[in-house]
C-alpha cells in the first residue's frame, strides 16, 4: 500500500514510480513528485520502484499564466 | 503641464512603515524574491511584491509584449515590441525607484535554471506552458536545496474565483490556482482570475517573507 496524494492506494509488488502514474494517468512532463519528504527527479521515475509505506505527493501543472 | 513628483527613498520608507509597521518594513525592504515569467501571472505579482516594500526582485523573461498581452498583464500600449523585462523594470521604477532589480532576458531551460536562480531563495513560478512550469518546480527543488517556490497552476476563464486557492503541497513548494482550468480546454485566460491567482501567489511571497509558512 502507498499513499499518492492522501489517498491509499494498492500496488503490485515490483511497480516502478513511472508505471504507477502513468496507471493514475499522469502525463509524466506536467508534474512534480515528492516521494517521501523529497523530490524525485524525472530521470528517476522509470528506475525508482515503489516500497509499501511510500508517499507520493503529485502536483500536475495545467498552461496559463 | 506639471512634471510629476518623484519621492525620496525616505518619503517612501515612511509611507510603507505608517501602513506596514516598522519590523514588516524593515523584513520586506531586506527581501528579494525572482520571478520567472513575466506575463498574466508574473507581471502582476512583480508589481504586487513592489507595492508591498520588497527591496529587491529579479525578473526572468524572453518575451517581447505583444498587443494580445494587454488583456491581463500589466503593460500599456507604450511597451508594445519592448522585452518584457525592460518593460516591467520600467513600471515598477514608476511606482518605487529604490528597488534594486536584476532582469534576465532569457529562455529558462532544463539546463539553465539553476544556474540563473542559483541566487534566489524565493522563487514565483509564472509561466505559461504546463510543461514549462514543471520543468522548472522539478529543476530547482532538485538543484536548488534551499529555495522555496509559489508557482500557479490553473487559473483560465471565469469560473468561481473562490476556487482559487493556496496550498503547501511539498515541503518547498506552494501551489496557487485551482489546479483544472486549463488554455487547452479551449477556456482563455481572463484578466481577473489570472491577477487572483496572481495575487494568490504574491501573498503566499509576503507571508512566506514574514515568517508565515502555512498556506
Amino acid at each position: 500500500m502507498i499513499k499518492l496524494n492522501g489517498k491509499e492506494r494498492k500496488v503490485s509488488p515490483g511497480t516502478t514510480v513511472e508505471q504507477m502514474l502513468l496507471a493514475e494517468g499522469f502525463t509524466l512532463q506536467r508534474i512534480a513528485v515528492e516521494r517521501n519528504g523529497e523530490i524525485l527527479p524525472k530521470a528517476e521515475y522509470a528506475s525508482v520502484v515503489t516500497a509499501d509505506g511510500d508517499i507520493f505527493e503529485v502536483v500536475n501543472f495545467v498552461g496559463g499564466g | 503641464m506639471e512634471v510629476h513628483k518623484v519621492l525620496t527613498e525616505e518619503e517612501i520608507d515612511a509611507l510603507l512603515i505608517e501602513r506596514h509597521g516598522p519590523e514588516n518594513h524593515r523584513k520586506m525592504k531586506h527581501a528579494h524574491a525572482a520571478v520567472a515569467g513575466l506575463g498574466g501571472l508574473g507581471s502582476n505579482i512583480a508589481v504586487m511584491l513592489a507595492r508591498a516594500g520588497i527591496g529587491s526582485l529579479h525578473l526572468v523573461d524572453f518575451d517581447k509584449v505583444e498587443g494580445s498581452n494587454l488583456n491581463r498583464q500589466v503593460y500599456k500600449m507604450k511597451h508594445l515590441g519592448m522585452d518584457k523585462t525592460e518593460a516591467l523594470a520600467g513600471e515598477i521604477r514608476e511606482i518605487n525607484p529604490y528597488i534594486k532589480m536584476t532582469v534576465d532576458k532569457v529562455k529558462v531551460t532544463s539546463q539553465n535554471a539553476a544556474e540563473i536562480f542559483r541566487g534566489d531563495r524565493l522563487v514565483c513560478e509564472a509561466f505559461d506552458v504546463a510543461e514549462n512550469k514543471a520543468m522548472l518546480v522539478n529543476t530547482l527543488l532538485a538543484e536548488l536545496p534551499e529555495t522555496i517556490l509559489v508557482a500557479g497552476t490553473g487559473m483560465a476563464g471565469y469560473g468561481s474565483s473562490n476556487l482559487i486557492q493556496t496550498h503547501k503541497r511539498m515541503r518547498r513548494l506552494y501551489i496557487c490556482g485551482d489546479g483544472v482550468s486549463d488554455i487547452a480546454g479551449g477556456i482563455s485566460l481572463m484578466a481577473p482570475r489570472v491577477t487572483l491567482c496572481a495575487a494568490h501567489q504574491a501573498n503566499m511571497a509576503v507571508r512566506l517573507i514574514l515568517g508565515e509558512s502555512e498556506a
